[in-house]
């Protein structure tokens, strides 16, 4: 009989359109390390934000037990009173206060008058230890590197007495040596008798860390695998991760790609824009040609987005170089505006935070990007563009009222619509999607996919950046797959598989093991 | 039922306008509809109505304020007086005193749009500099402006010889009525044209009904003029920068800009929309206008002293946000602004002829601005807009 710290028992959770959770199971033995994998949107997150109460009791279906006791979490303190603590992927750390500010913010340490900091610090110092770092608990967090800021996420869930640790692809933006040290610590704790859950992207440091690995997919638990003896083959997670059926969710269409190469990028090179030493893109090439859709796989932190960006008109990232080329002709694009002219589009990620505006009408939303269209010496044709608004709304069957509507009231699916007519009524020759379809129902993301088809069919080149690898497949002409700014390999989109995507990816992350380990 | 609703919010600070001036006429036993009460209110209210249109476009980028336009009319001001009493001809003087005001504006401009300074910090020490550079100009004195030239460009009234030779000034009705007149006249002929060409328009009963209680106003009002002084060219200044600010934020493209930059900044500057430039030109024209202000104010005083245009920007602010303009910026217009300063503009009169104490004013205005912004801010959150 195994001694279960905790069980989560057929947990449901639905947003407004989707399933997120559907039926989830997991049990967590005392005293291992338990990982969580699946692909983006497979449900990780959203079953730890349940158990650790940030999805609040009553907002889902199931039961956790956690020591056999029921539990009714109605937020994060509750969950953190019993010794469950998360520590998110996005470090929750105040740049400006010192180290044991942070690790006490919210649970300060008390004493008659105030804050007692003979107490905080001497408490810090303890904890710091335990995560072997040596920084005093008065240096502020901003000065010391990503790598220590997660041991002080850590050293905080310490200082909470956690019971069982949550840990949210803590390694993602850490390099080799960081993470390695991090998972060493993952095992010392182990064996002092704490229980870790870890969610990773990264299969090589699951398989040398986890004793259990549950799968998730859609929503769905798929399997646990036990990895007691740390020697699990990576295909055998990634057949679990990615083994779903292919239905026809994608519309047809005559693959028809013209010869002519409509831009050509090469030896793109972008740093990052705060941490300049940093690169985030590095010696990219790729094409796109007349009616193709390319795709850009990848995970998380590939350099997918900082590469688009860049692309359009620099909108992202210092220093960048390399060589820009559209229909054959060399050009340089300074700024947003040149890469509009020349016929580029970019359609951002995050609809709301950089796409549009939300407290505007659809019809002004809509000629934002090329508002000179409907221009006559900088004076506005307000029928013009209610004309133009009017003709997107019916060519993309926006579901709205009234072009008046602001976009803020709009379903996910109509907004990106909207999004879209913006970025279609700027007339590009290559329009480079980012994420088109997150965050809306399947419904939307047929017929965004439709008119993705409608476009190439009118002979514009598409460039498809997804972190769904059955969308690339299911819609592109040609998939290149990137990985932590570095290109990984190219192939077509009919000898693509699942499979091989993520093992490209998965192989080029063991490569730079390899490589960094002979550099030691 | 509503449609009434809507009409209601929208048109509420027409209708708190209308309720207040009633109010006022009841208190002061109709003195406030006295002709020379009437022209008056515009008059003294001239400088907020121009600087608030400035203002507008600076609180439209994301509710940002500039605090330094009472001190730039006080220097723009007190280099007009002290031009003139060196004896510069007074249309030179004109012209280098608006030059004056675009280098103020360039350099807060500059470094608010291009450097990225916080506005607020910005305009803050360019309160203290201009008030302080005016005040060594006048050398701490009152200089005053005895140009006949430069007083009659902005503070004398418009009198054609044989018409208004009398105690009254027909011409004032006359341009009321023909205004009137052309107000109607182009809704319908828009109107028309947008039938022929089948575009969507308001109802014919909104449509009208607000344009004929407009024209309504433009007539009463210049037979108000008609029965003072006829009509004050001062009113002409006031028009021409209130249709200009108005044609710029509701029918050109930059001025689409600055709604776009408050509503979401970001996502302007990835639509390829300098950003930076909208900035520069916001406090750019800003100032220009608090320049302008500082000679209406000149001329209207006659002198000027040190202390001249001392917290203007809270009425030029006040007014902005009283007329409905959103604090986290992204919108507000000009004729909703215009009816803020006039709302204020009688608030102040009525309690100045009703011999309110100055101290009691201030109290009532705070509340004023107070209920229109929280007004605002709960309308706004009940259509789940903020």
């Amino acid at each position: 009989m195994s001694d279960n710290i905790l069980v989560m028992k057929e947990i449901t959770k639905l947003y407004p359109g989707v399933k997120a959770l559907n039926n989830v199971n997991l049990n967590v033995e005392r005293g291992e390390i338990h990982a969580l994998v699946g692909e983006n949107g497979a449900g990780k997150s959203t079953l730890m934000n349940v158990l650790s109460g940030t999805i609040p009791h009553g907002e889902y279906e199931g039961t956790i037990l956690y020591n056999d006791k029921e539990c009714t979490f109605k937020n994060v303190r509750e969950s953190e009173k019993l010794g469950i603590v998360i520590i998110h992927q996005e470090l929750a750390l105040i740049p400006e206060l010192s180290i044991s500010e942070n690790m006490f913010l919210g649970n300060e340490r008390k004493g008659k008058f105030g804050i007692d900091w003979d107490e905080t610090y001497s408490q810090a110092d303890k904890h710091l230890k335990r995560v072997g770092l040596k920084d005093s608990p008065l240096t502020m967090i901003k000065d010391i590197g990503t790598g220590k800021q997660q041991l002080v996420e850590i050293a905080k869930a310490l200082s909470k007495n956690v019971k069982l640790l949550i840990l949210d692809e803590p390694t993602s933006s850490l390099n080799e040596a960081d993470s390695r040290m991090l998972l060493d610590m993952l095992l010392e704790f182990k064996k002092q008798g704490m229980t870790s859950i870890i969610i990773s992207h990264k299969l090589s440091e699951v398989a040398y860390v986890a004793d259990k690995i549950t799968v998730l997919r859609d929503g769905s638990t798929i399997e646990t695998i036990d990895n007691s003896d740390h020697n699990i083959d990576e295909d055998r997670i990634i057949r679990g991760m990615v083994g779903r059926e292919l239905t026809d969710r994608y519309p047809v269409r005559e693959h028809n790609v013209s010869p002519e190469v409509v831009m050509e990028v090469t030896d793109w090179k972008v740093f990052h824009p705060v941490y300049t030493e940093k690169c985030v893109v590095n010696n990219v090439s790729f094409n796109v040609h007349k009616g193709e859709i390319v795709g850009f796989s990848g995970l998380q932190g590939a350099g997918r987005t900082e590469l688009a960006r860049s692309v359009f008109g620099k909108s992202y990232g210092t220093s960048i170089s390399g060589s820009l080329k559209l229909f054959g002709k060399e050009v340089t694009i300074r700024n947003e505006r040149e890469a509009i002219e020349a016929g580029i589009a970019y359609v951002t990620e995050d609809r709301k935070d950089n796409g549009l505006i939300l407290s505007d009408t659809i019809a002004r939303n809509t000629t934002m990007a090329r508002l000179e269209k409907v221009c006559g010496r900088g004076i506005i044709d307000v029928d013009k563009e209610n004309v133009v608004a009017e003709e997107y709304k019916g060519k993309l069957r926006t579901k709205t009222p009234s072009i008046h509507q602001n976009v803020g009231n709009l379903s996910g699916g109509n907004q990106q619509k909207v999004l879209l007519s913006k970025w279609m009524f700027a007339d590009p020759q290559v329009l480079i999607l980012d994420e088109p379809t997150r965050g809306i129902d399947v419904g939307a993301k047929y017929e965004i996919y439709c008119i993705m088809n409608d476009l190439v069919f009118q002979g514009k080149a598409v460039v498809m950046i997804s972190s769904e690898l059955p969308e690339l497949l299911g819609m592109c002409d040609r998939i290149y797959v990137m990985n932590e700014g570095n290109m990984v390999t190219e192939m077509s989109g009919a000898e693509a598989t699942q499979e091989k995507i993520m093992g490209a990816i998965l192989r080029s992350d063991k490569k730079e093991n390899i490589t960094d380990n002979r550099g030691e | 039922m509503e449609n009434t609703q809507k009409l209601l919010k929208k048109y509420t600070m027409t209708i708190a306008l209308v309720v207040v001036f009633i109010m006022f006429a009841f208190f002061t036993n109709g003195k406030i509809f006295l002709a020379q009460n009437i022209s008056n209110l515009l008059l003294q209210n001239a400088y907020v109505l121009v600087m608030a249109c400035g203002m507008l476009l600076c609180i439209l980028t994301g509710g940002n304020v500039d605090l330094s336009v009472g001190s730039t009319l006080c220097l723009v001001g007190a280099v007009a007086a002290q031009f003139m009493s060196a004896g510069l001809n007074p249309i030179v003087t004109i012209v280098l005193c608006l030059g004056i005001s675009l280098l103020i504006g360039i350099w807060q401009g500059f470094w608010i749009g291009y450097v990225h300074i916080p506005p607020f910090i910005c305009t803050l020490a360019g309160m203290f500099l201009f008030r302080g550079l005016g005040r060594v100009i006048l050398s701490s004195k009152t200089v005053n402006i005895s140009d006949k030239t430069f007083l009659g460009i902005f503070t004398s009234y418009i009198t054609v010889p044989g018409l208004d030779d009398g105690g009254m000034k027909w011409s004032a009705l006359i341009v009321g009525v023909a205004v009137a007149v052309f107000l109607i006249g182009y809704t319908a002929f828009s109107r028309v044209k947008k039938a022929q060409k089948g575009y969507t328009m308001a109802s014919p009963f909104v449509a009208f009904g607000k344009i004929i209680a407009i024209s309504a106003l433009v007539i009463v009002y210049a037979w108000k003029l008609t029965n003072y002084k006829g009509i004050p060219v001062m009113l002409l200044w006031i028009m021409l920068v209130v249709l200009l600010y108005a044609f710029i934020t509701s029918k050109t493209a930059f001025g689409r800009y600055f709604y776009a930059v408050g509503g979401n900044e970001k996502a302007t500057k990835l639509s390829g929309i300098d950003t930076k430039k909208v900035y520069f030109v916001a406090y750019c024209s800003m100032s220009i206008l608090a320049g302008f202000s500082g000679l209406l104010v000149a001329a209207r005083i006659g002198s000027v002293n040190g202390d001249m245009g001392m917290s203007y920007e809270m009425d030029a602010i006040g007014s902005c946000f009283i007329g409905g303009a959103s604090a986290y910026g992204g919108s507000g217009t000009i004729p909703g602004i215009v009816i803020g300063a006039l709302l204020l503009g009688v608030i102040n009169q009525g309690m100045s002829i009703c011999g309110l104490d100055n101290n009691w004013q201030y109290v009532i205005k705070g509340a004023v601005l107070l209920l229109a912004v929280i007004f605002d801010v709960v309308s706004n959150h009940k259509t789940g807009k903020a």
